[in-house]
């Protein structure tokens, strides 16, 4: 069930903001889509990583000479064999440190358990699976670190020279030590949070040729077509030569934002001129590809004796993995939410991220927006109880306002809808349900959160679009959007067939194609129905002025005699259909397509010491409400049901919004219950899908959304970005869940029974 | 072909039509479905049986095609997701997920549809803890489950086996 609270009372639209189903679902549900790995081409050849299996050490030698020997093998690369074996990391942001690179193959030293090292290319998966075991690479192990705290201490072993300090950043706002000094309320709470990975169902997968132009063209599993820079860069070919396509994906959730397989398809492609297929595996997936960062985060929060909040002391300390990766910037996000949806007007924060062996950490949906929740939220609660006030009541009292600032200088400008989502979970949770036993305790849990969308400011964000018509009438979208699952493609369809009052079915979007379709970048940081939403609505608004162009120079009348309606151009003559429409505008030389650039607003990159009018392009705010039952016999934690409300703004389709919040919610209670990347110094033991245990049907609640909208974002018809939020309260949701059950909260995730009994016998309500 | 792995001639009969291929004998079901049979929508999820993914029915049963050899099957009848739809018709299953918004990356959603047929064949009253229960061993990481359960719950209250 899916409730709306509007700030409209009726829709105006036909298409948008109408539950449709999505365009896309009906050739999956068949089983006809193609995704990248149910490509073959005749001659096609396999390419599979040799990693390391230690998580430390200098390479001395490796040696193909006897993997080369087996039948089928077509060659075997090292590092060397790369034209620019360097992949720089974009340090944009990040000012006066220089990141070291990664490696497309390490050469002289390996810094994590999985990292590649050789590149085998064979006829035949058999033939790589034979070869693997033959290429023999000789480890000098050296000194493991992998504990980022550790890491930051003198004298620890340096995963990269200078240091295993990352980046940090700095908030320092208002006069803390003061606000601490004076508050009658000081409350106190260390939190910490686990690896954790995307799994999603579709693994990293791809398959890449030459054309006749002497372009490699890469298919690919990916979130980000614009990665044919960097392979160009790679394979040392000019940037036009690399092509990379996005077909629909089978999952992304940030884990295919960096490059997984294209670098690899790209060297083999350009070493045999043949094409070749590479598919990874589940376990290599888990064991060597990026993951979320683990953090721990120890707060301080002083309050009046109403609640209000005064200050926050917080630090942060983040494992970056063995490379840089999106470390600086999901350690920003961390930073700049670490405060939560609350005005506070004296805030420090120091947030470091650590280089250590661990597997690297990089964008997993939420992207630091996600961990600081578990804490700013069981601190919101310590102040309202310590100040014996309600914990709803303090929220909404905190609650952000428009014109507030966010600690790092940012003005909140479009509308906090945070306590009426507060207001709709909680009423939509409905009555306690009754313990199943009397050794179970059943708990009512809330959590907040607020999440920007969008890419930072200083990034000059921008995505395009083509909208055109056809002869017959026909409406075509080209926009370079990669579909991660989530209707990317199919909410563009919506706007266009909005804007030129078509009928869905009648718009056809190409997309995902780094060289037939106008760029309009990754789709992450929730930014893809903002952003190419914007272009297309605007690509969109300039054709329907050149049909109406082109009618009045047929017709005589003039265009504000003119409207778009169903099937045509409405004139005070009857309705001219969109067919003759067309070639009228042709008859009149007036163009039927329309290419147009969405900007986000810019700004300057920010400095360590965050404070910055502009940042992000605007925020998403939420509520979550759960029951739990506690087993306080084995600690086990089973949700009952659960109710989030998010406001969207405006929901474009209300179906896919209502997918992407119960979505998120089972993957945060993932994240909350039972999910966990385990690494004995530095080796990765999570490495079979059996033992990493994602929530099944039968783990999972009833799962109840509510949208809110309050006409206020700055997405096309006034969207918000609603692909992140929703996984963002679901940790604290449990975490207050469990603590209303037992009397104490568990602060570390994820929350196992060994923890949940430590509450249980905290609480003393066994 | 390398190793000592011979090859073993495979007849299955997939979704009514008769398809005989063959592959090393220890070529599992679900690469044997999409290299000798270009089934592509059967899809590999984890080639350990964990996520349910590859999910087909072999003579009525769901059975993981990543843990099922090709050759112990040699004979058997093989439904996959392709066969519930007529023609451009969506099976009144899948046009339950579709209304729901069940199938959202469209991955998991093969092996998915094809344990709730074998639900939905079995004659067993289908309440939403049923459905939860059944699913149990098909893993998604889109949706939430929610979409899936009511598309299912919905389609067997209209009688739909397929």
């Amino acid at each position: 069930m899916t409730e709306t609270l509007s700030s409209r009372t009726a829709s105006t639209t036909r298409v948008v903001n109408q539950a449709v189903p999505r365009r896309d679902s009906h050739e999956k549900l068949r089983g006809r889509t193609r995704y990248a790995g149910d490509v073959d081409i005749a001659g096609q050849l396999h390419a599979r990583l040799v990693r390391s299996p230690v998580p430390s050490a200098r390479i001395v030698s490796r040696d193909a000479s006897a993997a080369l020997q087996v039948p089928g093998v077509v060659a075997v690369l090292f590092g060397e064999d790369v034209p620019n074996n360097e992949i720089p990391t974009n340090t944009a942001g990040i000012k006066g440190r220089p990141l070291p690179p990664s490696w497309v193959l390490a050469v002289e030293r390996v810094r994590y358990h999985g990292e590649p090292v050789a590149l085998i290319v064979a006829e035949s998966p058999r033939a790589l699976a034979a070869a693997e075991a033959l290429v023999e690479v000789e480890y000098d192990v050296l000194p493991v670190v992998s504990d980022p705290e550790r890491a930051l201490e003198p004298g620890s072993p340096e995963v990269h020279e200078g240091g295993n300090l990352l980046s940090q950043w700095r908030i320092d706002r208002g006069d803390v030590d003061r606000a601490f000094a004076e508050a009658p309320i000081v409350v106190e709470g260390s939190y910490e949070a686990q690896v954790v990975d995307h799994a999603y169902l579709e693994l990293e997968t791809g398959i890449g040729w030459l054309d006749d132009e002497g372009v490699i063209n890469i298919k690919a599993s990916t979130q980000e077509i614009e990665h044919y820079r960097r392979i160009a860069h790679i394979v040392g070919l000019p940037d036009s030569k690399v092509r990379v396509q996005a077909p629909y994906l089978g999952g992304g959730f940030g884990g295919k934002e960096d490059m997984t397989v294209e670098p690899y398809i790209a060297l083999a492609v350009q070493r045999t001129g043949r094409p070749v297929k590479m598919v990874w595996s589940r376990q290599e997936s888990l064991t060597a590809r990026a993951k979320r960062h683990p953090v721990r985060m120890r707060y301080r929060t002083a309050a009046a004796a109403d609640g209000t909040l005064l200050a926050h002391d917080i630090e942060i300390v983040s494992d970056a993995g063995a490379y840089p990766l999106l470390s600086g910037f999901v350690l920003l996000y961390i930073t700049l939410n670490a405060a939560g949806p609350y005005r506070c007007d004296n805030v420090r924060v120091h947030s470091r991220a650590a280089y250590t062996n661990n597997t690297p950490g990089s964008a997993f949906r939420g992207f630091g927006g996600m961990q600081p929740v578990l804490a700013y939220e069981a601190q919101i609660d310590r102040v309202a109880d310590a100040a014996g006030r309600d914990r709803v009541e303090v929220r909404k009292a905190n609650a952000f306002v428009v014109g507030d600032r966010i600690p790092a200088g940012q003005r909140i400008e479009t509308a906090v809808w945070l306590p009426q989502c507060i207001d709709a979970v909680l009423e939509a949770i409905g009555p306690r349900p009754e313990p199943s036993s009397p050794e179970h305790r059943v708990g009512l849990g809330l959590a907040c959160n607020v999440q920007p969308y969008g890419r930072v400011a200083w990034m000059n964000d921008s995505a395009s679009a083509w909208v055109g018509c056809e002869r017959d009438g026909g409406v075509v979208v080209r926009c370079g959007v990669p579909d991660v699952g989530g209707g990317q493609v199919s909410s563009l369809a919506q706007i266009a067939a909005e804007v030129l009052h078509v009928p869905m079915d009648s718009v056809t979007v190409h997309f995902g194609d780094s060289a037939r379709t106008p760029l309009a970048g990754r789709t992450t940081a929730t930014r893809q129905l903002y952003m190419s939403g914007n272009a297309v609505l605007s690509a969109a608004e300039e054709l329907r002025g050149q049909l109406l162009e082109g009618v009045a120079q047929g017709t005589g009348q003039p265009v504000s005699e003119l409207t778009l309606t169903e099937g045509g151009v409405l004139t005070p003559g009857g309705v001219v259909p969109l067919a003759e429409v067309v070639a009228m505008c042709l008859a009149s030389g007036v163009a039927i397509n329309a290419m147009r650039t969405y900007f986000a607003p810019t700004g300057e990159p920010v400095t360590e010491l965050v404070d910055s009018e502009r940042i992000v392009p605007d925020f998403t705010f939420g509520a979550h409400a759960a029951y739990v039952e506690v087993d306080t016999r084995t600690g086990q934690v089973r949700p009952l049901r659960y109710v989030a409300a998010h406001d969207v703004g405006r929901a474009i389709n209300p179906l896919s919004v209502r997918g992407q919040i119960q979505g998120a919610v089972v993957q945060g209670i993932g994240y909350a219950l039972t999910e966990r990347i385990v690494y004995d110094e530095g080796v990765n033991l999570t490495g079979a899908f059996y033992q990493y245990a994602i929530p099944t049907a039968a783990d999972c609640p009833e799962i109840e959304v509510a949208i809110l909208e309050s006409g206020e974002g700055v997405g096309p018809f006034h969207a918000r970005g609603i692909g992140e939020p929703p996984i963002g309260p679901c940790a604290a949701t449990l975490a207050s869940a469990v603590e209303d059950a037992v009397g104490a909260r568990p602060a570390t995730l994820p929350m196992l029974a060994e923890t949940v009994l430590a509450c249980v016998d905290e609480g003393g309500r066994a | 072909m390398t190793g000592g792995m011979g090859t073993a001639e495979t007849t299955i009969t997939l979704n009514g039509a008769e398809v005989t291929g063959r592959a090393p004998a220890d070529t599992t079901l679900v690469r044997w479905l999409r290299e000798q049979a270009h089934a592509y929508e059967v899809k590999e999820g984890c080639n350990e049986g964990t996520c349910g993914t590859c999910t087909v029915l072999v003579d009525g049963r769901a059975a993981t095609g990543c843990t099922t050899l090709a050759v112990q099957v040699d004979g058997a009848a093989v439904e996959t997701s392709a066969s519930l739809a007529d023609g451009e018709e969506l099976s009144p299953l899948q046009a339950k997920f579709w209304e729901t918004g069940a199938a959202q990356c469209g991955f998991c959603t093969q092996g998915m549809l094809m344990s709730a047929v074998e639900l939905l064949r079995s004659g067993v009253e289908v309440t939403p803890a049923v459905v939860r229960e059944h699913l149990h061993g098909n893993l998604c990481r889109c949706t939430g489950y929610q979409a899936i359960v009511d598309a299912v719950v919905d389609a067997a209250a209209e009688g739909a086996t397929r």
